[in-house]
C-alpha cells in the first residue's frame, strides 16, 4: 500500500500533538518512526490507522482518500507494546480470527504455517495467558501477520521485553518483514533499533516531523541539530564555533579546518560523533588533549567522558581501554569527520562517506 | 467495502419503544402536570409558572429540603470514613479474603423495603434486640415516638445499608496500589498512618469520588427505607425530599405542585451529578497526563 | 556501608525436589564494602528475588544474610538501613520535591536544620536543587527516578543502595545521564551498590563486578572485559555482546580444527580427543581474511548493515542453517556486499571453546 498523509494535524484540545506534516511513505518497506516519548510517533501510528481522525489533512491509501474512514474498513493491521492477545482464546484461535472474520478456507493450515514462522508452533493449543512475554508478542505478531494487511503498524513492540529477547526478536521481524509484501510502520525510541532494522527512517521530535529518508542516509546526513539528537546513541558532542581562518574556530580557542560553503558566519554549532574521536593518531588529526573524566566500559566499547578545552565530550573506543580518573587524555578527531550547523540549525557540511 | 449492515439499529427498536413509555412519555406527563391547575380530571387550567413560584414559597417543602441536606451531609460524614476504615481491614487475598467479600456485601443484596422491615422490628423495644437492649440499658428509646431516636436510627439503618458500598469501592482502589508503593515506604520507615495519609488516601482519590457521588445521589432521593421504618414519622421529623413529594402528588392529589416540584428535584439533582462528574474528569484527566501519552 | 555475605537459596514450595523447583539455586556471594555491583539475566532468571533477599523484602527458604558479619535474615528493610529504587518512581504524590527527600529522615526523628542541610547536598548532588519546592507529582520520569534516588541517599548510614531495573521508564538519551550521575555517587558517596538489569549496557558500564544469571543460578562473577573476553559458560558468551558470540560446532580431529565441515587450522594439543565442541567467537574479533587463511573459514554473505558507528554483517558458513557467523567491521575498510563469498578469519587469540557441558574448556589459539 502506498499511504500519503498530505498536511496532517493533529490537536487535542488546546494542545497541538502533531504540527502540520506531509509524509508519503515508501510502499512494501519498513518505515521507522523514531522519537522520545510523546514525540508524537503513536498519536501519527493512530492517524495512519484511522483509530483517530486528523484535525486537519487528509490521509491517502493507494491515491484513494480515506480520511474519514474508520479503521474497521481499512486493511490495517497493528501491534502493540502491551502484548495484546484475546485472552479467552487459544493461540491458533487468536492466530485464525482474522482469516475467519474473511472467511477463509484452510485456516488451520496457514495458522501452522504462520505459527512455525515465529516459533510459537509448540503452544497451539495454549491461551496466552500461559505464555511468556516474548511468547504472547510472537503471537500478537502471528496474528497481524496472519491478515496479511498491505499495511502494519508496530508500536513500539519489543520494549517491554528483555534486551536480548529484543534482539532476537528484531532480528526475526527484519526478516518476516523482507519477505512480506506489506507497508510496515515501526515506532521505537532507540536509534540503534532504527539503524538495525533499515528502510527508511522519519524523525519525530514535539509533535514535528523532522526528516525522512534512508535510514542510513538520515544517520549519517542529519538534516537539523534536533535531528542529529534524536538520531545518535551515545548522543552526539556539540560545540559551539564561529567562522575562523580556513575553517571554524570552536568555543576555547580551537580551530578546525572544514570546508565551509559560503555564507557561513557565526553561531554555528560543530557536531562531533562519539565514534569519531579516537586516542590513536592518525596523520592529519586535531588533537585535543583533555582530562579523564569518567569511563564506561560496556564489554565491546569503552565511553570515555573527557573534559577539554572545547568543552566537555564523549568518545566511544572500540574495545576496553582502561582509564584512571583524572588522567590526562588526548582526543584525535580527523576534520573531515565533524559536523557543522548554522545558526538556526540547519546542516551546513557532513562527512562525506566512502 | 462493504457497506455497513444499518440492520443493527433495529435491534434496539425494542429498548426505545420500553424506555419512551417508562421514562420519556411519564416525564412530558410532569411537565404537562407543572404547568397546569388540575381541579378535577375535566377541568384543567393553564397556570404557567405560578406552581414553581409556589413550590418555592412552601415552609413544609422548605423544612423537608433542610432534612434532606442534613440527612445527606450525615450519610457522607459517616459512611465515608467508616467505609475506608472496613477496606482496610479487608484482608487483601487468600480465601479469607473472598468469604469477607461476601459477608460485606450481603446487606447490598436485600431488598430496600425488607431492609426497612428488618430495622423496624430490631427496633422495637418488646421483640427487637437493639430496642430490647437500650431499653435493658436504661434508655427510653422510642423511634416511632422520639424525633431524635428516629433520626439516629433512619442514620443507622443507612450505614448498615450501603457502607458496604463504599468499603467494596474502596477495597479495589486498595487493590490497585503497586506494592513497590508499600516495600518503599517501609524502606523510608513510615509508619502505618504515614502510610495511610501519603500513599493510600492520595491514590483512593478517584475511586472516592465516585463513591461521594454515588452515595449523594442515593441518599438525597431515598424513600423506601425511612418510609417502611418511620413512615416519615413522628409528626414529619424523618419526611424527607421524595416523601414530602410522594404525599403530595398521590395523597392530596396535588399534581400541578407535586409536577413542578418534581422538575425542580429532578435539575438539582441533575446539576449536582455533573458538577461531580466533571470534578472527576478533571482528576481522571490529571491522572492519565501523569502516566503519558505517546 | 556493609560487606554483604550470601549463603543460601530459595524454593518456591515447602519440599523441592529438583532444580525447577528452586527460584535460587544454593549459592554462596559476597558483595564488598563500597563495591558496585550488577545482577544481570534475562526475565525469571531470579535477579530480583535476590534483591529482594537481600533488601528484606523476601525471606529465604533456607540460608542466612548477613551484614558486616550480623546475620540480619530476620531482618526488615528498615531494620538493615537499606535503600531501593523501584523499576517506576515511586514517590509521594502529594508532596514537594524536598518533603519527598526529607520523609525518611523525618520518620526517624532527625532535627530540622540537618534534615535540611542533606536535603540540601542530595538535592545538589542529583541537580535536583531548582526543583525542591515544586509539587513531585508534576515532573517528568527521570526527574522522579532522581528524587527516589535522593530518597535512598539522604539517609547518611545506609548500608546498601539497590536498584531494581530504575531506568525501564526513562528515554535512551536520559538514560545517559542518569548512568553518569549514578557512577558519580558511587565515586563521590563509596556506597555498595547492588543493580539489577536485563541490559548489558547499563550492568557492564556501572558495575565493577557483574553477575551473571540464568534460571536461578549465578553462571559467571567478573568484570566487564572479564565476562566480555573470558566467558565461562555459552550463555555468558550468548548474552554478554550485541549481537551475542557466535557459536559453530567444531571437533579437533587428526587432521586439524574442523568447524562446520571444513578444515580451518591446526587442532591446539589441549583440544585433541576431546569430542565434540562448541566455538565460539565474537563479532568484534572476527575479521576478513584472505582466501583459504589459517583460521578463516568461507562465508556467504547474506546481509550487511550500515549500523552507524560500524557495519554488521551476516554470512552463512555451512549448511545448516544454523551455521551463521556474524562480524562487526569497522566503517574503515572494505565492506562485502550481500551475496559475496568472503572469508573470516574465526580461529584467533580471543576464540573460547566449550565443552558438552557448556563450560569453557580452552580459550586462544595461534592464527
Amino acid at each position: 500500500m502506498k499511504l500519503t498523509l498530505e498536511r496532517v494535524e493533529q490537536r487535542v484540545g488546546a494542545e497541538t500533538w502533531l504540527h502540520p506534516l506531509d509524509l508519503a511513505l515508501v510502499p512494501n518497506a519498513v518505515t521507522v518512526l523514531l522519537g522520545a516519548t510523546q514525540a508524537g510517533k503513536t498519536t501519527l501510528m493512530r492517524v495512519m490507522a484511522g483509530l483517530d481522525p486528523p484535525a486537519k489533512g487528509r490521509v491517502l491509501a493507494d491515491g484513494v482518500d480515506v480520511t474519514g474512514r474508520p479503521v474497521r474498513e481499512r486493511n490495517v493491521a497493528m501491534v502493540y507494546q502491551q502484548f495484546i492477545n484475546y485472552p479467552s482464546m487459544t493461540v491458533a484461535d487468536n492466530i485464525g480470527s482474522p482469516l475467519r472474520l474473511r472467511g477463509e478456507k484452510n485456516i488451520a493450515a496457514r495458522v501452522k504455517e504462520i505459527a512455525a514462522k515465529l516459533h510459537i508452533e509448540p503452544f497451539l493449543s495454549r491461551l496466552p495467558a500461559e505464555l511468556s512475554g516474548g511468547q504472547q508478542q510472537r503471537v500478537a505478531l502471528a496474528r497481524a501477520l496472519a491478515k496479511n494487511a498491505p499495511l502494519m503498524l508496530l508500536d513500539e513492540p519489543l520494549v517491554n521485553l528483555d534486551y536480548k529477547l529484543r534482539e532476537e526478536l528484531r532480528e526475526e521481524l527484519s526478516q518476516l518483514f523482507a519477505q512480506g509484501a506489506s507497508t510496515v510502520v515501526y515506532a521505537t525510541t532507540e536509534p540503534t533499533e532504527a539503524l538495525l532494522l533499515g528502510g527508511c527512517t522519519a524523525v519525530l521530535d514535539a509533535g514535528e516531523l523532522l526528516q525522512y529518508g534512508p535510514t542510513a542516509e538520515v544517520f549519517h546526513r542529519p538534516a537539523s541539530i534536533r535531528v542529529a539528537r534524536a538520531f545518535s546513541d551515545p548522543p552526539m558532542n556539540l560545540v559551539a564555533a564561529d567562522a575562523g581562518p580556513g575553517g571554524v574556530m570552536l568555543q576555547g580557542g580551537v580551530a578546525l579546518a572544514v570546508a565551509l560553503p559560503a555564507g557561513a558566519t557565526t553561531g554555528l554549532t560543530v557536531g562531533i560523533r562519539a565514534g569519531a574521536l579516537r586516542v590513536r593518531p592518525r596523520e592529519g588529526d586535531l588533537v585535543l588533549p583533555g582530562k579523564v573524566e569518567l569511563a564506561e566500559i560496556s564489554g565491546s566499547d569503552t565511553f570515555l567522558h573527557a573534559e577539554t578545552a572545547i568543552g566537555e565530550l564523549v568518545a566511544q573506543l572500540t574495545g576496553v581501554h582502561q582509564f584512571t580518573l583524572g588522567e590526562p587524555v588526548a582526543l584525535h578527531l580527523d576534520p573531515g569527520q565533524a559536523y557543522v550547523f548554522d545558526s538556526v540549525g540547519a546542516l551546513l557540511r557532513a562527512p562525506a562517506r566512502e | 467495502m462493504k457497506p455497513v449492515n444499518q440492520k443493527a439499529w433495529l435491534l434496539i427498536l425494542p429498548v426505545v419503544v420500553c424506555v419512551a413509555f417508562s421514562a420519556i412519555l411519564p416525564l412530558m406527563t410532569v411537565v404537562n402536570y407543572s404547568v397546569q391547575d388540575i381541579i378535577s380530571p375535566e377541568r384543567r387550567v393553564f397556570v404557567g409558572t405560578e406552581w414553581f413560584k409556589a413550590v418555592m414559597r412552601d415552609d413544609d417543602l422548605q423544612g423537608a429540603l433542610l432534612r434532606q441536606i442534613g440527612f445527606s451531609v450525615s450519610v457522607l460524614l459517616v459512611e465515608i470514613p467508616l467505609g475506608i476504615a472496613l477496606a482496610l481491614a479487608m484482608p487483601a487475598s487468600g480465601w479469607k479474603a473472598s468469604a469477607v467479600l461476601v459477608l460485606v456485601a450481603i446487606s447490598l443484596l436485600i431488598p430496600w423495603n425488607v431492609v426497612g422491615t428488618i430495622w423496624q422490628i430490631y427496633g422495637r423495644t418488646d421483640i427487637g434486640l437493639l430496642g430490647a437492649a437500650l431499653a435493658k440499658l436504661g434508655f427510653d428509646y422510642s423511634y416511632t415516638g422520639n424525633a431524635t431516636h428516629a433520626w439516629l436510627t433512619v442514620l443507622l439503618m443507612d450505614v448498615w445499608h450501603w457502607t458496604p458500598l463504599v468499603a467494596l469501592l474502596c477495597y479495589a482502589g486498595l487493590r490497585a496500589i503497586p506494592d513497590a508503593y508499600y516495600q518503599a515506604a517501609s524502606i523510608d520507615g513510615a509508619s502505618k498512618l504515614a502510610v495511610f495519609r501519603y500513599i493510600q488516601l492520595p491514590k483512593l482519590r478517584g475511586v472516592l469520588m465516585i463513591a461521594v457521588l454515588l452515595r449523594f445521589m442515593d441518599s438525597f432521593m431515598i424513600y423506601t427505607e425511612p418510609f417502611v421504618l418511620t413512615g416519615g414519622g413522628p409528626g414529619n421529623a424523618t419526611t424527607f425530599l421524595s416523601q414530602y413529594l410522594t404525599q403530595k402528588a398521590v395523597g392530596q392529589f396535588d399534581l400541578g405542585p407535586a409536577a413542578a416540584f418534581s422538575l425542580i428535584y429532578f435539575l438539582i439533582i441533575l446539576l449536582l451529578c455533573f458538577v461531580l462528574y466533571n470534578w472527576m474528569q478533571r482528576v481522571g484527566t490529571a491522572d492519565k497526563k501523569e502516566a503519558g501519552h505517546g | 556501608m556493609a560487606l554483604i555475605e550470601l549463603d543460601l537459596a530459595h524454593a518456591y514450595g515447602a519440599n523441592p525436589r529438583s532444580d525447577d523447583d528452586y527460584a535460587l539455586l544454593p549459592l554462596k556471594m559476597s558483595f564488598a564494602d563500597g563495591g558496585a555491583y550488577a545482577l544481570l539475566g534475562p526475565s525469571g532468571c531470579g535477579k530480583t528475588t535476590l534483591l529482594n533477599i537481600v533488601s528484606g523484602l523476601v525471606k529465604p527458604s533456607q540460608g542466612s544474610v548477613r551484614f558486616d558479619g550480623v546475620d540480619v535474615t530476620g531482618r526488615t528493610p528498615q531494620q538493615r538501613n537499606i535503600a531501593q529504587v523501584f523499576q517506576f518512581p515511586v514517590i509521594y504524590d502529594t508532596m514537594t520535591v524536598a518533603e519527598n527527600l526529607a520523609f525518611p529522615l523525618r520518620n526517624r526523628g532527625v532535627a530540622p536544620e540537618r534534615i535540611a542541610r542533606r536535603v540540601g547536598q542530595v538535592a545538589e548532588m542529583l541537580e535536583l536543587s531548582g526543583q525542591l519546592h515544586q509539587r513531585a507529582a508534576g515532573l517528568a520520569a527521570d526527574a522522579k527516578q532522581k528524587i527516589s534516588l535522593g530518597r535512598g541517599l539522604v539517609r547518611e548510614d545506609v548500608s546498601a543502595v539497590l536498584f531494581d531495573e530504575p531506568l525501564t521508564v526513562i528515554d535512551p538519551h536520559l538514560k545517559w545521564q542518569l548512568r553518569r550521575k549514578l557512577k558519580q555517587i558511587h565515586h563521590e558517596l563509596k556506597l555498595t551498590l547492588i543493580y539489577v538489569t536485563h541490559d548489558q549496557v547499563e550492568a557492564l558500564t556501572f558495575a565493577e563486578q557483574v553477575v551473571v544469571m540464568t534460571r536461578g543460578r549465578a553462571v559467571q562473577v567478573g568484570s566487564a572485559s572479564e565476562l566480555f573476553d573470558r566467558p565461562q559458560h555459552t550463555f555468558v558468551g550468548h548474552f554478554i555482546g550485541s549481537p551475542g558470540m557466535n557459536f559453530l560446532p567444531a571437533e579437533a580431529a587428526d587432521d586439524g580444527l574442523r568447524v562446520a565441515g571444513h578444515r580451518v587450522a591446526a587442532a591446539p594439543a589441549a583440544l585433541r580427543g576431546l569430542g565434540p565442541l562448541t566455538l565460539g567467537v565474537r563479532p568484534e574479533y572476527v575479521t576478513l581474511a584472505a582466501a583459504e587463511a589459517e583460521g578463516a573459514v568461507r562465508g556467504t554473505v547474506t546481509r550487511a548493515q550500515d549500523i552507524g558507528t560500524y557495519w554488521l554483517v551476516t554470512a552463512q558458513v555451512g549448511d545448516d542453517a544454523a551455521s551463521v557467523v556474524r562480524a562487526r567491521l569497522g566503517s574503515h575498510g572494505p565492506v562485502p556486499k550481500a551475496g559475496d563469498a568472503a572469508w573470516l578469519r574465526i580461529v584467533g587469540p580471543r576464540t573460547c571453546f566449550y565443552g558438552a557441558d557448556q563450560n569453557l574448556v580452552f580459550e586462544g589459539a595461534a592464527a
